[in-house]
């Protein structure tokens, strides 16, 4: 324990001194010109790679390429996002919804991306929301977030959303512990009252929709980070934890007494039998699931009230636990699925199981006694070798396929390839500063392409201009293809990336959509063409049916708003070409923007405060007339008697009988596309 | 037997030709590419006997919105009733050369190749006015006035207008149109040595 501790201090000590000296020379001497050759992405080249980076504190995600580093795009997920109108659109709204209610704001941590046979297909992608326990699905020929579901009766859904081979589910679970069913307890009954779940999440393999299948209700622990098995150990998830004290206060000392904590492990292929027997319980609860409807368009929310929950008391041979050294953080299983990588973060050594060695110690029962039922399989039994004092706090391991792992230090800093069947180290280079999550394009799966490593460093410091106190995080490209690692390149990463993954890029290029056909657009609100644009007043509320095409919105001219009103913009992009978005943005609008993308309908809330003529332009730059497509719309004040008129380049229309006549094609329309 | 052979070369010869004057309903005859450097790879448009397409689905209403700056009229093939009789014409020219089969005249060759030979020419020179007119009727009061007020892609060749680099040359269907009235030609000829 005290030579722990030691190493520890001397680990900190050592992050003050790197800081301090600074490090501008050892940074020269790594990035040579052949360096900066191999990050060179020429102009009007693309990257090799897509880079899916989590955004951490942003709730959003954010699309690199590499090798070059380049920012592609930010993907709105868990956050509002005014810059295209996400959550604020009336389309978009409804993909906030909670059990809390509209939730704005989330933490996202861990990037899935699809896989079929083990390996990623390209299709969607998947990430975690921490803080309201939430899963978003980003569709990856659009690059939208097209469903998002709640996870009921967990609390930081940290460990998630982990994958297995063919997509089957996403395995999470409850970073902290907490009353379930939540209810008022002192919270130093938590040995009593605080439980954790594992949840299974099934994903539609054609749609790609989630629906919580079943929870596994487990000892009150913190569930840290997941993988799932693959080839032979498909079927089984391994699941670190730490606070296997059940201490609620001052969780860095109470928390890390144990000289080991537990693995779970869990034979999900056993869960799914124990549901088909019916061996659950069912238990009343809320949460949401929000899903974009693919012909509308339009997201739809739905409150869900009952969870299956399987006790593993009620089903033996589904849930084990084995001993792992000290507070582990990321456990990684390696291309073959025969070993297992437990990073003991505060562990001086890294142990390394085997699945078939752990197969046997269930059929011979080679247990330790067991935690709530649950048995304890021997540790000796399980461990196919040891890392021997490979550095100084082990966090997150991926592999190359050529039989290498590297696994990041977050005390010592640095990234360090070891041979997974010798346990041999191979390598180490420092990073700059402190690691926290590593990838490889397709470092979790089956057959990763073993040619870059990216470190997403959690402390930047002096490697950068600075930008006040507050600074960019760090990653950092290495060259794996030869025996050592060779850094290439420094990029700043936008929020804070946890996990990231990373893809060749020929799996999604080839899909990704350029515009949306208008002739599939079924949105209940869509103007199909210039001449159908109109407005219509139902009470306080007007609905303007409003198109966009170089260079103008039609109507352009509106009068007969009046203070009080609640307008509607829907707004349909009649543009057929690629990159042609229009965007949409009223003076004295509370909310945000629209972006459109051609072929697509959005819509925008509008609530004119006082009287006047107010102007609305397109955001967009689209052509060379781009600052001419604007328009007015006028306002009287409440109880005047203006009417609704509408027009381009022409003396206002007031239609009433026509604008009747589409309105009711329009509800004809979203009835067909229910 | 060698004399059998020879005597039947004149009709395989225009039957050959009768399909490859089928080709122009399978490949376009016109090809009119609009170099950008917003535009990477070009637009392309495509003339064919009945229809215009392109190198997109949307080629039309792309291109009519860019036209629309200077005020070229819109570029509806709706309202181009040449799509519409000249596939009657193709079709009725194929009849005539299985006709021509059938009579195996010298002459009846020659008159048809001169038919299809006139017919093509009218047809460039009818693709001309349109371009003519096209390039000639701008709105006065487009956005960007042209220079000139004259905005004609080249019929047969390659210009620069504006931000594009236009070029306009035969396709493949043109390619087979040509080839039949040589195959009609080469008819006659050996019906005639025969």
């Amino acid at each position: 324990m005290k030579t722990h501790f030691l190493n520890y201090v001397a680990g900190l000590s050592l992050i003050f001194l790197m800081a301090s000296c600074g490090n501008g020379s050892e940074t020269s001497q790594v990035l040579g010109g052949s360096a900066a050759e191999q990050a060179y992405v020429a102009p009007g080249e693309y990257d090799e790679f897509y880079a899916f980076m989590s955004g951490g504190y942003s709730g959003q995600i954010t699309a690199y390429g590499l090798p070059s580093g380049r920012l592609l795009k930010e993907i709105p997920v868990f956050s509002k996002y005014p810059e295209n109108g996400y959550g604020y659109s009336e389309e978009t709204k409804a993909m906030f919804n909670t059990s809390y209610g509209e939730v704005p704001w989330d933490d996202s941590h861990h990037i899935e991306l699809s896989q079929t046979d083990g390996e990623f297909d390209g299709r969607w992608l998947f990430v975690n929301g921490n803080n309201t326990p939430r899963i978003a699905r980003v569709d990856l020929k659009t690059f939208e977030t097209v469903e998002i579901l709640e996870i009921p009766d967990v609390a930081g859904l940290h460990c998630a959303p982990f994958i297995t081979e063919n997509s089957e589910y996403l395995v999470s679970g409850t970073r902290f512990s907490v009353p379930i069913p939540q209810k008022d307890v002192p919270i130093d009954t938590y040995k009593k009252n605080f439980k954790g779940l594992i949840n299974y999440v099934s994903v539609d393999p054609e749609h790609g929709h989630m629906e919580l299948a079943f929870q596994i209700e487990m000892p009150g622990f913190n569930y840290d980070l997941a993988r799932n098995g693959k080839g032979k150990s498909h079927g089984w998830s391994f699941l670190t934890t730490y606070n296997s004290e059940q201490e609620h206060s001052l969780l860095e000392v109470n928390a890390s007494q144990k000289d080991k904590d537990l693995m779970a492990v869990i034979n999900w292929k056993k869960a799914e039998q124990y549901m088909e027997e019916g061996k659950f319980t069912e238990r009343q609860t809320s949460y949401f699931h929000n899903l974009m409807n693919e012909e509308t368009t339009i997201a739809e929310s739905e409150e869900k009230t009952l969870t299956k929950i399987l006790d593993p008391k009620d089903c033996p041979d589904m849930v084990y636990f084995i001993p792992v050294p000290k507070s582990p953080h990321g456990c990684d299983v390696d291309p073959t699925g025969e070993y297992i990588v437990g990073n003991g973060k505060l562990s001086a050594d890294m142990s390394v199981y085997s699945f078939d060695k752990i197969m046997q110690a269930i059929e011979d029962k080679n247990f330790d006694g067991d935690f709530d039922g649950i048995p304890i399989i021997n540790y000796e039994a399980a461990l196919d070798g040891i890392v021997k004092k490979p550095g100084l706090g082990p966090l997150h391991t991926e592999f190359d396929g050529r039989g290498n792992a590297y696994t990041t230090f977050f005390i010592s800093s640095e990234v360090v390839k070891w041979d997974v069947e010798s346990k041999e180290i191979l390598d180490r280079q420092p990073t700059f500063y402190s690691p926290g999550h590593l990838v490889i394009p397709g470092g979790e799966t089956k057959k990763p392409d073993g040619k870059y490593l990216v470190a997403m460093n959690k402390i930047t410091k002096d490697r950068y201009l600075p930008t006040g106190p507050e600074l960019a995080h760090s990653a950092q490209l290495f060259d794996i293809s030869g025996d050592k690692m060779k850094l290439i390149l420094d990029f700043p990463t936008k929020g804070e990336p946890h996990y990231a993954q990373a893809i060749a890029a020929d799996k999604i290029q080839p899909n990704s959509v350029k515009f949306y056909d208008i002739e599939q657009n079924k949105h209940p609100h869509a103007t199909l063409g210039e001449s159908k644009t109109r407005v219509e007043r139902d009470g306080d509320e007007v609905h303007v049916y409003m198109t966009a095409i170089r260079s103008h919105l039609a109507p352009d001219n509106i009068e007969g708003f009046k203070v009080g009103d609640n307008v509607y913009f829907h707004l349909t992009n009649l543009e057929q070409d690629w990159d042609v978005p229009h965007g949409f943005a009223i003076q004295g609008a509370t909310n945000a923007e629209l972006l459109v993308m051609p072929g697509q309908t959005r819509t925008l809330l509008w609530e004119p405060k006082k009287p006047g003529v107010f102007a609305f332009y397109c955001t967009d730059f689209c052509s060379a007339l781009h600052q001419e497509m604007s328009g007015y719309a006028r306002v009287s004040p409440k109880g005047s008697d203006v009417p609704i008129k509408w027009g381009l380049n022409e003396k206002l229309r007031e239609n009433e009988q026509a604008a009747h006549d589409f309105y009711e094609k329009a509800k004809q329309n979203a009835n067909i596309g229910k | 037997m060698s004399l059998k052979q020879k005597s039947r070369l004149p009709q395989l010869l225009m039957l050959i030709g009768v399909l490859s004057l089928g080709a122009v309903f399978l490949f376009p005859l016109w090809q009119i590419t609009l170099d950008a450097a917003q535009f990477p790879g070009g637009l392309k448009m495509h003339i064919w006997i009945n229809k215009i397409s392109g190198s997109e689905k949307n080629i039309i209403q792309n291109i009519n919105i860019l036209n629309h700056y200077i005020g070229m009229q819109y570029i509806e093939p709706d309202s181009i009733p040449e799509l519409k009789y000249f596939p009657m014409v193709a079709y009725v020219m194929m009849a005539l050369g299985l006709i021509s089969l059938a009579i195996n005249k010298a002459w009846v060759y020659l008159t048809w190749f001169i038919i299809i030979a006139i017919l093509g020419a009218l047809g460039i020179y009818d693709f001309y006015l349109w371009l003519y007119d096209y390039g000639h009727n701008l709105d006065p009061k487009a956005p960007i006035k042209v220079e000139g007020m004259t905005y004609m892609p080249p019929l047969l060749g390659e210009k620069d207008l504006l931000n594009f680099y236009v070029t306009s040359y035969p396709h493949l269907g043109s390619g087979f149109l040509g080839l039949s009235s040589l195959l009609a030609l080469a008819a006659y000829w050996f019906k005639r040595k025969s």
